[in-house]
């Protein structure tokens, strides 16, 4: 049985939990009723007066075919991220379990790639793809491949999905490897006599057991892929070519700083929020009704 | 159904200079049909040597036949055995149903076989109204007899036991031990079962292996294990209360006990004992001489052989037993509870000549 603490005046506990509200306040809130206020007015150019305008911003986001197109494109980003995030790093997670020798080792080097900061393995990606002298563009330009991200928008699509999925393998990578040695060596044995072979043992029993972390980092990728892909894609595309790789947070920036569009970029935010709150609620349902078996 | 030939079966763990050995070389026959207990300690490598026959760990040296071919190379798969587990080792996120038909699903019998393979063997095992529930659902015990299931529907050649009872309360372990005696008569299948615990082997064995430190000490029926122990380790091993282990010089019909340095620091240290032996010592020189407690019987002062001081009384209802100290060590007595002894006095005791072991004082093996 949980341990429950009755308090028998109201102030201490709240003078426990304030500093976590003041974040909470200070960090989320705020800025997220900002955001909703922001997305009801229209600015002028200059910034001096706004005007309201109810839910005009979201009715103009909804007829603007820049914003549809920009959804998909984040769609086909974080289905892409995701998975391929999620199926690499599930394939090293499994090659590590198995390894003996040196596994401290081999775990501690593929975890790195997450202390990297995404504007940094942006830039990283860039120098290695870039078509005049990285060295991955001049290899794959050997190999026959006409590479140039800045011309042609699936291969600038494929670069930051390559970039921004890289860096979520390490952290992928540690989840998977947790859930792995988390399942009893027994059951593999169990199936290993039963007559399933590796393959087998694999999708019948590991990547069954495996669901309750898969479905989470699933959610985090794919929250991560919506929201905290813009230094990535800053650095390596800025949007381009001919907004072959604009996701919905790039958009904002770009409505927002560089198109003056206040109004309209906290309408886009705002629409972002729902969509993380119901991924959170969605995991939340999902993690609560399996628990564990 | 097989017979199971263990050839001078090694394992050995890492390679060359650091090589550890922790088989070293077991030979047994198992006949067809044979219940098999390998028993010892922890740490003896019983249940290494049980996965070397699942084919779970490597052989390192030595052959193990299952019904006259050779498996050393072959997959767990490919052996067809079934293997039930301390943990039972249930698939969790499966129904008892799905459980115990997995391993036939994979082998590609028809689903006709299967459910009637399943529905049967739930029968047997009282777990047909838990067929769709999921292990979580189960009790220690139904899991245990859904470990169980899953073996039997596959009607393997060979069954390997891990210490399946260990994980369940007092009562239910003597009641899933008599199911499994039932289940073993009927099926008639060949079964290596390792536990740890003495009671187990004596009541489910119809020969036990008793190991030690990767040897087999001893192979034999539990009544014959029991009477003639084959070395010291055994004699302590199998029995409870342990038997008593007197070490000492023999001469003639006299034993007497030298006070060696007790494992444990006593307070008292134990006086040398004399003991008047019915017949005289195999030989003459140091000896261990075994003396099971209930083949140890109060005396009048006279015709005793010897005697210890009581320090401790422990009654269970049916008999005590007497503890005291002696011989370099803690010597126990099962008296009828009519006689019940009194602490701090010397109880005199006899024996009579059948129940003396004599064990060899260097190396720990059976004289006579």
């Amino acid at each position: 049985m949980e341990k429950r603490v009755i308090f028998k005046n109201w102030w201490l506990p709240l003078l426990l939990v304030a500093p976590q509200l003041a974040v909470t306040l200070v960090f989320f809130v705020w800025p997220a009723s900002q955001a909703l206020y922001g997305s009801l007015f229209v600015e002028d150019a200059f910034g001096t007066s706004s005007e309201f305008v109810g839910v005009q911003n979201f009715l103009g986001l909804f007829n603007d075919g820049y914003y549809a197109h920009s959804f998909g494109i984040t769609v086909l980003f974080s289905v892409a991220v995701a998975g391929l995030g999620l199926g690499v790093s599930l394939l090293l997670a499994v090659f590590a379990d198995r390894v003996i020798r040196g596994a401290r080792l081999y775990q501690t080097l593929l975890i790195w790639p997450y202390a990297v900061a995404p504007a940094i393995a942006g830039v990283l990606w860039m120098f290695m793809f870039d078509p005049s002298v990285g060295v991955a563009a001049w290899a794959l330009k050997r190999m026959g491949v006409n590479w140039n991200h800045l011309l042609n928008g699936h291969q600038a699509m494929a670069l930051v999905v390559f970039a921004a999925a890289w860096k979520q393998v390490s952290y992928n990578f540690i989840f998977f490897l947790a859930g792995l040695t988390a399942i009893p060596k027994s059951l593999i044995e169990a199936a290993a006599i039963d007559g399933a072979g590796p393959a087998r043992r694999f999708f019948d029993i590991v990547f069954p057991l495996l669901t309750p972390t898969t479905f989470f980092l699933l959610v985090v990728n794919i929250i991560y892929a919506f929201f905290d892909t813009f230094g990535v894609i800053d650095a390596v595309t800025q949007g381009g070519p001919a907004k072959a790789t604009e996701v919905l947070v790039f958009k904002i920036f770009q409505d927002g700083f560089k198109g003056q569009d206040y109004g309209g970029a906290a309408a886009q935010s705002v629409i972002l929020m729902l969509i993380v709150v119901a991924l959170t609620v969605a995991q939340f349902r999902y993690v609560e009704k399996k628990v564990n078996y | 159904m097989a017979a199971v030939e263990l050839r001078g079966v090694r394992k050995s763990y890492g390679s060359g200079k650091n090589a550890l050995e922790v088989i070293h070389g077991i030979d047994c026959s198992v006949a067809d049909g044979e219940f098999i207990v390998l028993v010892g300690p922890s740490g003896c490598g019983k249940s290494t040597l049980l996965r070397m026959m699942a084919g779970l760990e490597e052989i390192s040296a030595g052959e193990i036949a299952i019904g006259g071919r050779v498996v050393n190379q072959l997959e767990p798969k490919d052996r067809d055995v079934a293997m039930v587990f301390q943990n039972y080792a249930l698939y969790p996120h499966m129904s008892v149903r799905e459980n115990m038909a997995y391993g036939l699903k994979i082998r590609g019998v028809a689903a006709a076989e299967i459910a009637t393979r399943v529905e049967r063997a739930a029968a047997m095992l009282e777990l047909a109204p838990y067929l769709d529930r999921r292990p979580r659902e189960l009790s220690g015990g139904q899991r245990q007899r859904v470990a169980m299931g899953r073996a039997i529907v596959r009607n393997p050649q060979v069954f390997l036991f891990d210490e399946p009872l260990s994980n369940l309360d007092a009562k239910l372990r003597v009641q899933t031990r008599m199911e499994l005696q039932k289940l073993h008569r009927e099926f008639n299948t060949t079964s290596l079962y390792v536990t740890h615990d003495q009671v187990e082997a004596m009541t489910l064995g119809q020969r036990l292996i008793v190991m030690n430190a990767g040897v087999a000490e001893q192979i034999g029926a539990p009544m014959e294990v029991y009477a003639k122990p084959a070395s010291t380790f055994v004699a302590g091993f199998i029995g409870s209360p342990a038997m008593n282990l007197l070490r000492g010089e023999a001469q003639g019909d006299r034993f007497v006990t030298t006070a060696t340095s007790a494992a444990i620091a006593l307070a008292t240290p134990a006086p040398p004992l004399s003991i008047h032996l019915p017949v005289p010592a195999p030989r003459d020189g140091p000896l261990v001489l075994g003396l099971r407690p209930e083949h140890l019987v109060p005396a009048s002062a006279g015709a005793a052989r010897f005697g210890f001081a009581v320090e401790m009384v422990e009654s269970l209802g049916a008999d005590s037993y007497a503890y005291g100290l002696g011989g370099g060590g803690t010597l126990i007595a099962r008296v009828a509870a009519g006689t019940v002894p009194v602490v701090d006095e010397v109880l005199p005791l006899t024996f009579a000549a059948q129940h003396m072991h004599w064990f060899d004082a260097a190396n720990g093996k059976r004289v006579a």
